[in-house]
């Protein structure tokens, strides 16, 4: 029923660390993403504007200043 | 980059930001293409023969010089994310907005399942070279793993994301030079490449072959149109867009000429034709252990960089139709830190790496191939919408393509070359394709268009069209 579990040389080490390594990856996403999602309201989320160019604004307003 | 304004306030609103430049650019596109010349480009070869495939290789490169010229000069304007998606709502309307932004999504995302398939088919078989146990190492853990990691990498910044680009594909270029030279000059190995003695010079299958071949073709440069997707995120995207784009274009040109080149001259056309990865094939018969190692590490490299763009560019695509509320507007949310479409690139994710764990590379890549082939076929219809409704001088651009209309012309010619083609090969797969986009196009008829605020939409600082 376990013979998964059994160790049959060092590729069933390194397909467990793949498993495992993916699994966190995926997580962390996931949990940043419903932080993040706690953090900011829907609106500011989904506020972002084509061609809206933020370096050439910021740029403009350190000439200005 | 912070998610807090230089005051300490949260921010009003939150922008991709633009930090790419030409050379990122280039690692999109050719990065997505590169795999094609590792592998599944050599099928043409089984249609059309060695000589037929580079008559393929050279017609489909003109194609895709089309798409170039012409992605070029309309994303010079557009500098939005969303490529020809957002093309097509500017000039077109939005059921072909919709359909486009579908075959961008499908096209990427079924080719980045090819692409993690890959790699982790190659991993089980380095494994199985280096001692194991045939069928003990389980390529599954490996697809998973590079879907993931490839998706982290996008999600913490689209920067990082297309340096790591150009690194992997920059090596895995070059080791396709490194071969070419190594045979070319009898360095590292003595076998020599014997074009006329391995089947170089006839057409087996006549023309109607060749024709056939062309399917196949469209591998050595899948993608390259990818680039758009980065317009958005590009400083001065009038000049850099076009520079990558084409320097990209040029870049695979050369590199399809020498990997049909050093493949036809080193295995026989006959198993060319079926080899799953004939630039390694290649190396293999040189005897180099150096060749060998260095083009197993070219087409992993090749596999992951294909894949990131393609995560980089179906997110693009998905994010930019939330945007637009052709999709739900949960797509269209932007991370305050690492300004990616990060909702967008999670909900990528599980469908690439179950059509990944399915392990059917050949109708993968299948629907890819021909969603990318409606994308093309869309593209000559939007230049001439495009020059039609605002004429040179009307809007700035930051590229101009010449001889307006012969490449729309031709491009659509070649596409109605590459159909027959198609329907020739995959002829049931192209039918059943059309269903599902014409039931998918009834769908956001019927129960998404409503909530398409059309005046939004149109976001470009341009004059009224010209007979509106």
């Amino acid at each position: 029923m376990f013979d998964f579990l059994q160790f049959r040389g060092p590729w069933d080490l390194i397909q467990a660390g793949a498993w495992l390594v993916s699994i966190a990856l995926l997580l962390w996403m996931v949990w940043d993403a419903i932080r993040v999602s706690q953090q900011y309201s829907e609106d500011i989320l989904t506020s972002s504007q084509e061609g809206v160019d933020e370096l050439a604004m910021q740029q403009d307003g350190h000439k200005r200043g | 980059m912070t998610d807090i304004t230089a005051n300490g306030e949260k921010p009003s609103s939150i922008n991709l930001v633009k930090v790419l430049g030409p050379t990122h650019v280039w690692a999109l596109g050719v990065g997505i293409v590169l795999v094609g010349e590792f592998m599944g480009w050599n099928y043409s070869v089984e249609k059309g023969g060695a000589l037929g495939s580079i008559i393929a290789c050279w017609i489909i490169g003109l194609l895709y010089t089309c798409v170039a010229m012409i992605d070029s000069e309309v994303t010079s304007t557009v500098a939005a994310a969303g490529g020809q998606y957002t093309q097509a709502k500017h000039t077109t309307g939005p059921l072909m907005a919709f359909n486009v932004g579908l075959y961008l999504v499908l096209a990427y995302t079924m080719l980045e399942a090819a692409d993690i398939f890959v790699f982790g088919d190659l991993i089980r078989i380095a494994s199985e070279s280096l001692g194991a146990e045939a069928g003990m190492v389980d390529a599954r853990p490996f697809v998973l793993l590079a879907v993931s990691a490839l998706a982290f990498l996008n999600y913490r910044g689209v920067f990082m994301a297309l340096s790591v680009n150009f690194l992997i594909t920059a090596v895995a270029f070059f080791s396709i030079i490194v071969l070419v030279v190594a045979y070319q000059f009898g360095i590292f190995t003595a076998e020599p490449l014997q074009h006329e003695g391995l089947g170089m010079g006839s057409l087996p299958y006549g023309w109607m072959g060749v024709l056939a071949s062309f399917q196949f073709g469209i591998w050595y440069y899948l993608g390259i149109e990818g680039t758009c997707q980065a317009a958005e995120e590009v400083r001065s995207c009038g000049r850099s867009l076009p520079l990558g784009t084409m320097t990209g274009m040029i870049t695979l040109l050369i590199a399809a000429a020498l990997t049909w080149y050093v493949c036809a001259g080193s295995l026989p056309w006959e198993y060319l034709g079926t080899a799953l990865a004939p630039l390694y094939d290649s190396a293999r018969v040189s005897g180099s252990t150096v060749l060998i190692v260095l083009l197993w590490v070219g087409t992993v490299f090749s596999a992951l960089a294909s894949a990131n763009g393609c995560i980089n560019d179906a997110a693009r695509a998905w994010f930019s139709m939330g945007r637009d509320r052709y999709l739900p507007q949960f797509f269209a949310a932007v991370h305050p830190k690492y300004r990616t479409p990060y909702r967008a690139i999670i909900f990528l994710i599980p469908i690439a790496a179950s059509f990944g764990f399915l392990q059917l590379l050949a109708p993968t890549i299948t629907f890819s191939i021909l969603s990318g082939l409606l994308g093309y076929t869309f593209m000559p219809i939007n230049m001439f919408r495009f020059r039609g409704k605002w004429p040179l001088n009307t809007i700035k651009r930051g590229y101009i393509h010449p001889f307006h209309p012969i490449p729309s012309l031709v491009l659509l010619a070649l596409c109605a070359a590459t159909y027959i083609a198609v329907f020739l090969g995959f002829g049931t797969q192209l039918l059943a394709m059309m269903v599902f986009y014409i039931v998918a196009s009834v769908w956001f008829v019927l129960f998404r268009y409503k909530y398409v605020q059309r005046g939004d939409q149109f976001t470009m600082a341009w004059p009224r069209p010209k007979g509106y």
